[in-house]
């Protein structure tokens, strides 16, 4: 199954090469106690600007799609492309910021040091690490938090730090992992606007994995539902909502109609696990 | 309980209360007992009033023990053993001073007593009444100086020899313990990075670092003083060996210390060698740096001390151990390894001070959740 976007057109020659571009890829895992196929079968293109949403059950291989996209774990069958290259060369392009489950920032540094840390490795000046690391924090509610260490701030504070040091670099591509898991109801509202805002102020391309139906419909031009066991795409469902967003959009019969399609797809999903 | 202590407390507060009693007793049957220990007995006794009056200050309890303590010491000079009640007294002293060291801790804990000043006072009665009870067996019993001299004897040798103990101390301390203790460190750091990086040099310089260290150091003290002469640069060599190694492994272990997603991290950024050694792998491996800089502390004072015995100019702290043993000079080297356990205790928590800046973050010195 091969999908293309409809929300291709963000740049304006035509012929721009898809972001991220997998054909029957494959990825096996092997360990004392046999093999686990974590991927199989993944068909999927993914087209510059797009916002895509990876939802399915835990263990279905979000997060090992999104570590192979990040060249940190090797496809065993089936080919992947970024930008037209293979990951390593993507990502020794600095092609994409990633945010981890968790946040794993290092707890020697203060939280703007951490935000530093990927403009020091860059070659960035230090007025400019200086301007950014002041405008991503801002963006992720942390001002005023600079100066502390991770260790001092709670699990959601902690997150929302990693997600401006991956922000910091302004990469093209985001690779997202369950980013707003750890937050609450309230701030998970904010940042998905935020996220929104900035994913169509920059035209970034955004790969999002998350557990809730809401916030990826929220989110998403195109949501790719995962089933385990062997972990595989079982839907990609497109959506047709506006790119402005308003909150209250969770509300429209659109918006729910998407999500009950994203729902049936889970249950068909979990169906086939029981039958095995 | 009626009196407001711990059952281990309440024992602690009936054996001193009750041994001051019987010294008490003792003192008044006895013919010539010191006035004043006999007051200070009377002093202790009374605490026994907090099982049926009501309770009372720990502070009298640390009171009594140093009461005791002192008067026992003041009656001391005698050159006899001493009588019965005496010793009731020392009993008394050292549970008085264990019970006032109890409550005063626990008082630290829930913060009624500022935790800065008295962390100091708690080791403080710990040494003091070591000293004291020393100095109480050793003179009080009549030990011969050649087994174990008093410390009040060790402490006068410590100030009438100053001179030749200071230079005893540049020689071992200054000159071959602090060279080798650098030399040492450094190198098995620089060779744990080599090692990290290469396979090849793992399997070539691990064993080679593993016999090293297994080599025992009185076989390679003669034989780095064959090599480097009598003077320290033979003792530094000796140290080099010794804190070599311990570098070496613990460095090895801390560049592994690094979680999997700290790396990948790293990765992402597409970060060199250079720079993930810098800022990821070094930093964490703090920890494991540091227990070996600690370890190495106290062994390359030993590894010094110990080297010096096999040949030496008469000047160290080593030799003069070795020679004062021969020479029957016991107090002077009861004084030399007075400034020995003085120097690698300093030795060591000044590196323990540096720990605690550096390696702040780690959950073992800021107390947190990991
Ligand atoms: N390094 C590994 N070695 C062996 N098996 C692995 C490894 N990483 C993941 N797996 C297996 O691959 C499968 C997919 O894991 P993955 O982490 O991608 O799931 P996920 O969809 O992200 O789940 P969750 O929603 O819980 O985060 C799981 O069955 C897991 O056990
Ligand atoms: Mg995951």
């Amino acid at each position: 199954m091969s999908v293309t976007s409809i929300n291709s057109s963000t740049t304006g020659t035509g012929v721009a090469l898809p972001v991220v571009e997998a054909e029957h890829l494959g990825l096996t895992f092997s360990t004392n106690d046999g093999d686990v196929v974590a991927l199989s079968d993944v068909n999927l293109t993914i087209e510059k600007g797009d916002f895509v949403s990876f939802i399915g059950p835990s263990g279905c291989g979000k997060t090992t799609f999104l570590r192979t996209i990040a060249d940190l774990e090797q496809p065993t069958s089936g080919t992947l492309r970024i930008n037209g290259q293979t990951p390593e060369n993507a990502r020794k392009d600095r092609a994409y910021g990633y945010v981890f489950q968790a946040p794993a920032l290092y707890p020697w540094r203060t939280i703007e040091k951490n935000i530093a840390l990927p403009l020091e490795i860059m070659g960035h000046s230090a007025q400019q690490q200086a301007e950014r690391i002041k405008r991503t924090m801002d963006l992720v509610n942390l001002t005023g938090f600079e100066k502390k260490y991770p260790w001092q701030l709670s699990g959601g504070m902690q997150q929302r730090a990693s997600i401006a040091r991956a922000l910091a670099f302004d990469a093209d591509l985001l690779l997202m992992d369950e980013p707003f898991g750890a937050l609450d109801e309230i701030v998970r509202d904010h940042l998905n606007s935020e996220l929104l805002k900035l994913w169509d102020r920059t035209k970034k391309t955004i790969c999002f994995v998350t557990h809730s139906i809401p916030e990826a419909v929220y989110l998403s031009t195109k949501i790719v539902v995962m089933s385990p066991r062997p972990g595989r795409v079982t839907d990609v469902i497109e959506s047709n909502l506006p790119r402005e967003r308003p909150l209250d959009i969770r509300e429209t019969p659109e918006f729910l109609a998407i999500a009950a399609r994203v729902r049936d797809g889970l249950r068909a999903g979990h169906s086939y696990e029981e039958v095995m | 309980m009626k009196s407001g202590l711990t059952l281990l407390q309440a024992v602690l507060a009936v054996v001193a209360g009750g041994t001051a009693l019987f010294g008490l007793v003792g003192a008044a049957i006895s013919a010539d007992a010191e006035l004043l220990l006999t007051l200070a007995f009377g002093f202790g006794a009374l605490t026994l009033a907090r099982f049926v009056w009501r309770p009372i200050s720990f502070w009298l309890d640390g009171v009594a023990a140093a009461l005791i303590a002192l008067t026992l010491v003041w009656a001391l000079p005698r050159g006899t053993v001493m009588p019965g009640h005496y010793w009731f007294g020392m009993v008394s002293a050292w549970a008085f001073a264990w019970l006032f060291v109890d409550q005063l801790s626990a008082a630290i804990r829930k913060g009624t007593v500022p935790r800065q000043a008295m962390g100091l006072l708690i080791p403080a009665v710990f040494g003091v009444s070591l000293l004291v009870m020393w100095e109480i067996v050793t003179r009080g019993a009549n030990v011969p100086p050649v087994l174990l001299p008093a410390p009040s004897a060790i402490g006068a040798q410590l100030a009438n020899s100053a001179p030749i103990l200071w230079a005893d101390f540049v020689q071992t301390f200054v000159k071959s313990v602090i060279p080798g203790y650098i030399i040492g460190c450094l190198a098995g750091l620089v060779v744990a990075i080599a090692v990290d990086r290469s396979p090849f040099l793992k399997a070539g310089l691990l064993p080679i670092g593993n016999f090293m260290s297994a080599l025992p150091i009185i076989g390679i003290a003669p034989i780095m003083v064959m090599w480097f002469g009598f003077d320290w640069q033979s003792k530094a060599a000796v140290v080099v060996a010794m804190t070599f190694f311990p570098m070496l492994v613990n460095t090895v272990a801390g560049l592994n210390a690094a979680s999997s997603i700290e790396r990948d991290l790293m990765r992402t950024y597409a970060a060199n060698y250079w720079q993930t050694l810098l800022k990821l792998r070094l930093p964490a491996a703090g920890p494991f740096i540091f227990n070996a800089l600690k370890i190495n502390s106290t062994l390359a004072l030993i590894g010094a001390i110990v080297a010096e015995f096999f040949g030496t100019p008469v000047v160290g702290m080593g030799f003069r151990i070795s020679t004062g043993v021969g020479r029957l000079a016991i107090d002077l080297v009861w004084a030399e390894i007075a400034v020995a356990a003085v120097a690698g205790s300093a030795f060591y928590g000044v590196i323990a001070l540096i720990e605690r800046g550096v390696t702040f973050w780690h959950p073992s010195v800021r107390g947190g959740r990991a």
